[in-house]
This record gives C-alpha cells, sequence and structure tokens, in this order.
C-alpha cells in the first residue's frame, strides 16, 4: 500500500470517532456524508475506472431503500436487510448490464437515467408491497426502547462502517485484474476486446460494484428516517450528485470521491442555510465555477502547488 | 503443410454492401501469407470477421480445428489469435510497459501478473522499445507505436498473427526494420498473416499471395504467378492497363 492509501484509512478511522464529540446536527450531518461518500466512491468504479458515466445511482438507491424497507417493516433484522437489497442490486445490475453496457458513450447515459424512473413507476403500482404513492412507514422498533441520541449514533457508525467496506472493497478492485481490465476498456475499448479482456462481462462486474454498497446505503437510510416514499428515494439527484461530488474530488480516486462528497455537502449546508432561496441555483454556480478552474478536482491541488513552485523556484 | 485456419465460404454483408463475398481459404501452419487487394476489398473486414468484431453472415470459420465463427473477440484472443490494427491502437494513459502487459495477461485466461509483466518486458526487447517501457503509450511516435502494437500481439503468445498495415506511414528504413522483426517472428514459428500495400515487400517475404477484389477472392498462389495474373493487373490497375500489358507482352 501506499503512503496516500494510509493517509485515507487513517482520516476514515478519525472520522468514526466522531460520536464522542458530535451532537444529534453534527451526527445527521456526519451520517449523510458517508452516504454520500458511499455514492461517489461506488460511482467511480463505473464512471471514473471504466468511463461509463452511469446515471443509475438513482435507480440503486431506491432499489435498496425499498427492498430493505419492505424486509424491515415485516420485521427482519437489519443486517439481512441489508444483504438482501445488496444481492438483488448486485444480481440486478449484472443481468441488465449484460444488455445496458452494449450501449456507449450519451446512449448508455440515457438508458441508465431511464433504470430509476421504471423502478419508480414499479414501486409506485406495487401498492401492496410497498404502499404505492403512499409511502412505506419503517417501524421504530429497531431502535427499541434507546433514545434519539443512540439512534444517531448507531446509524451514524452503520453508514461509516458501510462506507470504510465500501473503500476497502473498491481499492481491492482498483488493484486487481478486473481494475486492470476497466482501465483498458476505458482508454480503449476496442483494443482492450482484442487483447482478451471479456469487456461485457468486466464492464457488468463494474456496473454491479458500482450498485451494491449504494443499495445497502438505501436500506440503512429507509431504516435511519423511518419514511420513504418513491419521488424521495428514486430522486434524480441521488443520480447527478455523485458525478458531481466525484468530479469535484477528482476522477478515478478514491480519496477524491470521499473528499469531493465531504466538500459538496458542506457547501450544499452553508448554501442551503444561507441562500434558500436561490439556493440551487447557487450550488449550481459554485461547482460550476469548481469544475472550471480545478478540472482535475481537488486532489490535484497538491500537484498543482507543487508544479507552480518547481515552475517559479 | 499443415493446416492451421480454414475459411469456408465466408461472406459478411453490411446492408446493401457485400464486404465479403463466400471467401475460402485455407492457411498453413508456419507460412507468411501476403493478402493484398485495392482499397475497399475487404482485407480489414476480413480480419474483424475472423477474430470476432464483426460476425460471418454466412460460412464458417475454423482454427486448430475448432469452429469458431461465432467467437466473440475475447475469445478469439485467447484461442490464440492477434491482430494489429491499421490504426494503431494504444492504452494511450498506460505506460509502454503496461500496454504490452495487459496483452499478455488478459491473453490468458489466468495468471499473474508477475509473469505477464516479465514477459512483456521480453517482447519490448525484441521489438525494441525497452528504452521507452515506462513512458506513457500517449508519448510515442507512430514508428514507434507501430512496434507497441506488434510487442502487444507477440505478448498474447498467439499461433496466429494479422498484420494490417503494419509499413504504413514509416519511412524506408522503418520499412526495413519491421520487416526484419516479422522475419524473425515467423522464425519462431508463428504463422503471420500480412495485410500490405508496398509489392515490394510483399514479394520479398511471403511464401505465397492471395488478392481480394470486391470481397471475392480472385487469386492464390506464389508470388512468381500473382504478379502476372491478369485478374489481379486488372484489379490493380484497370482493364486497359491489363490489355496493354497483355500486347505488350505478347510483342516484345
Amino acid at each position: 500500500m501506499r503512503r496516500k492509501d494510509w493517509i485515507l484509512l487513517g482520516g476514515l478511522l478519525i472520522l468514526g470517532l466522531l460520536p464522542l464529540v458530535g451532537e444529534a446536527y453534527t451526527l445527521r450531518l456526519g451520517t449523510m456524508a458517508c452516504m454520500y461518500a458511499v455514492m461517489a466512491v461506488s460511482w467511480n468504479v463505473i464512471g471514473g475506472m471504466a468511463g461509463y458515466p452511469s446515471f443509475a445511482t438513482a435507480a440503486f438507491f431506491g432499489l435498496g431503500a425499498y427492498t430493505g424497507g419492505v424486509l424491515l417493516a415485516a420485521g427482519s433484522p437489519l443486517t439481512v436487510a441489508i444483504v438482501a437489497a445488496g444481492a438483488l442490486a448486485f444480481a440486478g445490475a449484472m443481468l441488465l448490464g449484460a444488455v445496458l453496457m452494449r450501449l456507449r458513450g450519451h446512449y448508455f447515459a440515457i438508458a441508465s437515467l431511464a433504470v430509476a424512473e421504471v423502478l419508480r413507476e414499479l414501486t409506485n403500482s406495487a401498492t401492496d408491497l410497498t404502499g404505492g404513492g403512499m409511502g412505506l412507514n419503517i417501524p421504530l422498533s429497531l431502535s427499541g426502547g434507546a433514545g434519539m441520541m443512540d439512534t444517531a449514533t448507531f446509524y451514524f457508525l452503520a453508514m461509516w462502517g458501510l462506507l470504510f467496506i465500501a473503500v476497502i472493497v473498491v481499492g481491492f478492485i482498483e488493484r486487481s485484474r478486473l481494475g486492470f481490465g476497466l482501465a483498458c476498456i476505458r482508454q480503449n475499448e476496442s483494443a482492450a476486446d482484442m487483447i482478451g479482456v471479456n469487456s461485457t462481462l468486466y464492464k457488468s462486474l463494474a456496473f454491479a460494484f458500482s450498485g451494491v454498497f449504494v443499495a445497502m446505503a438505501g436500506t440503512l437510510y429507509a431504516g435511519w428516517v423511518h419514511y420513504i416514499e418513491p419521488p424521495d428515494v428514486y430522486d434524480i439527484l441521488f443520480a447527478v450528485k455523485p458525478i458531481v461530488m466525484v468530479l469535484l474530488g477528482g476522477l478515478g480516486s478514491t480519496a477524491g470521491a470521499i473528499i469531493g462528497a465531504f466538500t459538496f455537502l458542506g457547501i450544499e449546508e452553508v448554501v442551503w442555510r444561507n441562500y434558500l432561496q436561490v439556493h440551487t441555483g447557487v450550488l449550481g454556480f459554485l461547482v460550476v465555477v469548481l469544475l472550471l478552474f480545478l478540472p482535475h478536482g481537488i486532489v490535484s491541488i497538491g500537484r498543482r502547488v507543487r508544479s507552480l513552485r518547481a515552475g517559479h523556484g | 503443410m499443415a493446416e492451421l485456419m480454414r475459411l469456408d465460404a465466408v461472406s459478411r454483408r453490411f446492408g446493401g454492401l457485400q464486404a465479403l463475398d463466400r471467401v475460402t481459404l485455407d492457411i498453413g501452419r508456419g507460412e507468411i501469407l501476403g493478402l493484398i487487394g485495392p482499397n475497399g476489398a475487404g482485407k480489414t473486414t476480413l480480419v474483424n470477421v475472423v477474430t470476432g468484431v464483426h460476425r460471418a453472415t454466412g460460412g464458417r470459420i475454423h482454427f486448430e480445428g475448432r469452429d469458431i465463427t461465432s467467437f466473440k473477440p475475447y475469445q478469439a484472443a485467447r484461442a490464440g489469435i492477434a491482430r494489429t490494427f491499421q490504426v494503431v491502437q494504444p492504452f494511450p494513459e498506460l505506460t509502454v510497459h503496461e500496454n504490452v502487459t495487459a496483452a499478455a495477461m488478459f491473453s490468458s485466461g489466468k495468471g499473474g501478473l508477475r509473469e505477464a509483466r516479465a514477459f512483456a518486458a521480453e517482447q519490448l526487447e525484441f521489438v525494441g522499445l525497452s528504452a521507452t517501457a515506462d513512458q506513457p503509450a500517449a508519448t510515442l511516435t507512430l514508428a514507434m507505436r507501430k512496434r507497441l502494437e506488434l510487442a502487444k500481439a507477440l505478448a498474447m503468445r498467439p499461433r496466429l498473427l494479422f498484420l494490417d498495415e503494419v509499413n504504413a506511414g514509416l519511412n524506408s528504413a522503418e520499412v526495413e526494420q519491421a520487416m526484419g522483426l516479422i522475419n524473425q517472428i515467423a522464425g519462431t514459428g508463428v504463422t503471420i498473416v500480412l495485410i500490405e500495400h508496398l509489392m515490394k515487400v510483399v514479394l520479398s517475404v511471403c511464401s505465397r499471395i492471395v488478392v481480394l477484389h470486391n470481397g471475392a477472392l480472385i487469386a492464390d498462389g506464389p508470388p512468381s504467378s500473382i504478379v502476372s495474373d491478369p485478374h489481379v493487373v486488372e484489379a490493380y490497375l484497370g482493364k486497359k492497363y491489363a490489355q496493354m500489358a497483355a500486347q505488350a507482352a505478347g510483342n516484345p
């Protein structure tokens, strides 16, 4: 492992100490930060490594939220619900990937965007199972008689743990045969085919890995907020935000994805509190400015400073 | 000569265009076969069909006795068929060494990174790119990229190698070098199909030449008989010149 990987893991471990110092608001923000980071780190597998601009994050999140939510409402333990949501998302992505991943560029982006819409309609119409447009209540039983702080701490640690696992798994993928193959596919897909990369399989795996942890985060989200409805969890913003976060932090880098997610959430909170009327406009403006002046993301700042110094020194 | 690949009435149609028209061809083990023909004759399409980029719309292809007609590109690669691209296709961000390592690694179903790296280094040595091994492939000159293509193809341990215009865009000194490499590769027992425009090159290295014209095979034989074949001359130079050539041959 390289030095920056240790820094990344160390930083993550320190983040896990948040419940020792945090109040309810900080913990809520921390949970959101970890959830966003799970999405961004996951998106990096399909978008950063394979070079396929997926808009399917919202679909995975909603699928996970509803799979987990329905199971939780039926009384299954949280771990079972999480594993089931992850497994369903992985299997679904593998099947769907075999079809979707034949498309390239814009066509793939549009098709992946449609997945969330289809799932939302399905969720809406399966009223008996999901409550349809009425939404789904998830009982509080999970946290038992525990107080508000205990619940907040529990969900923060759960989301943080999920982020930790996602980072480890994605790190392994990066160093594996799969990661090497994805890098080849991103740079020149026909050449990758020609040297023996099974690109359909690899792209489907990348798609599945970009979904599995997001679906698990969806289940945690459902348990955390106790009430979900289709427009909430299949929100198109869940598809767009991870992409912005990754671009903000630095495409293709796990550390970049996490930094991007935290920065994005920070900006979002500050802007939302101070410019309630126009907050989406201001947020969009800030994102555009950041991307214009830092096209390789926040992780490239160090490199830029060094090259500037070298240039003037 | 033992047969390595057999094409049996292989056709490929793109909409209204018959790009390959019932091509029947045997490729013998160990030969250097020249595949020539005017632009648009279907030479690259033939390579694409054999390597699974396009599926044949008719006919069958056998390689080492196996039916590979419906193979995908990665399956053809793992079966032992390699090719270079007419327009070079490196992985631009990977280093030269990583490019070749990828070829060594993915062309065998499994295998470790370490052996792949070592084997890749040998291929770079062979084509003379060791000095640039750690540079990103995007920084290479065209002649070097052509050699990188060759190294990638060799790293796949092919038994059949299609070289699609490896000499296009090279100067005569570079062509000489490339021909030297091709002869050396052939010496190791790899069967080579050479797609080439430079007749001088084809005539000097190939033991047998086949000619494609409008997707159909119009001639097949040793170099000496190909150059005097009126059909070939006609396909390349036009009917009028073929008649003039025939007349000139008639009254010296």
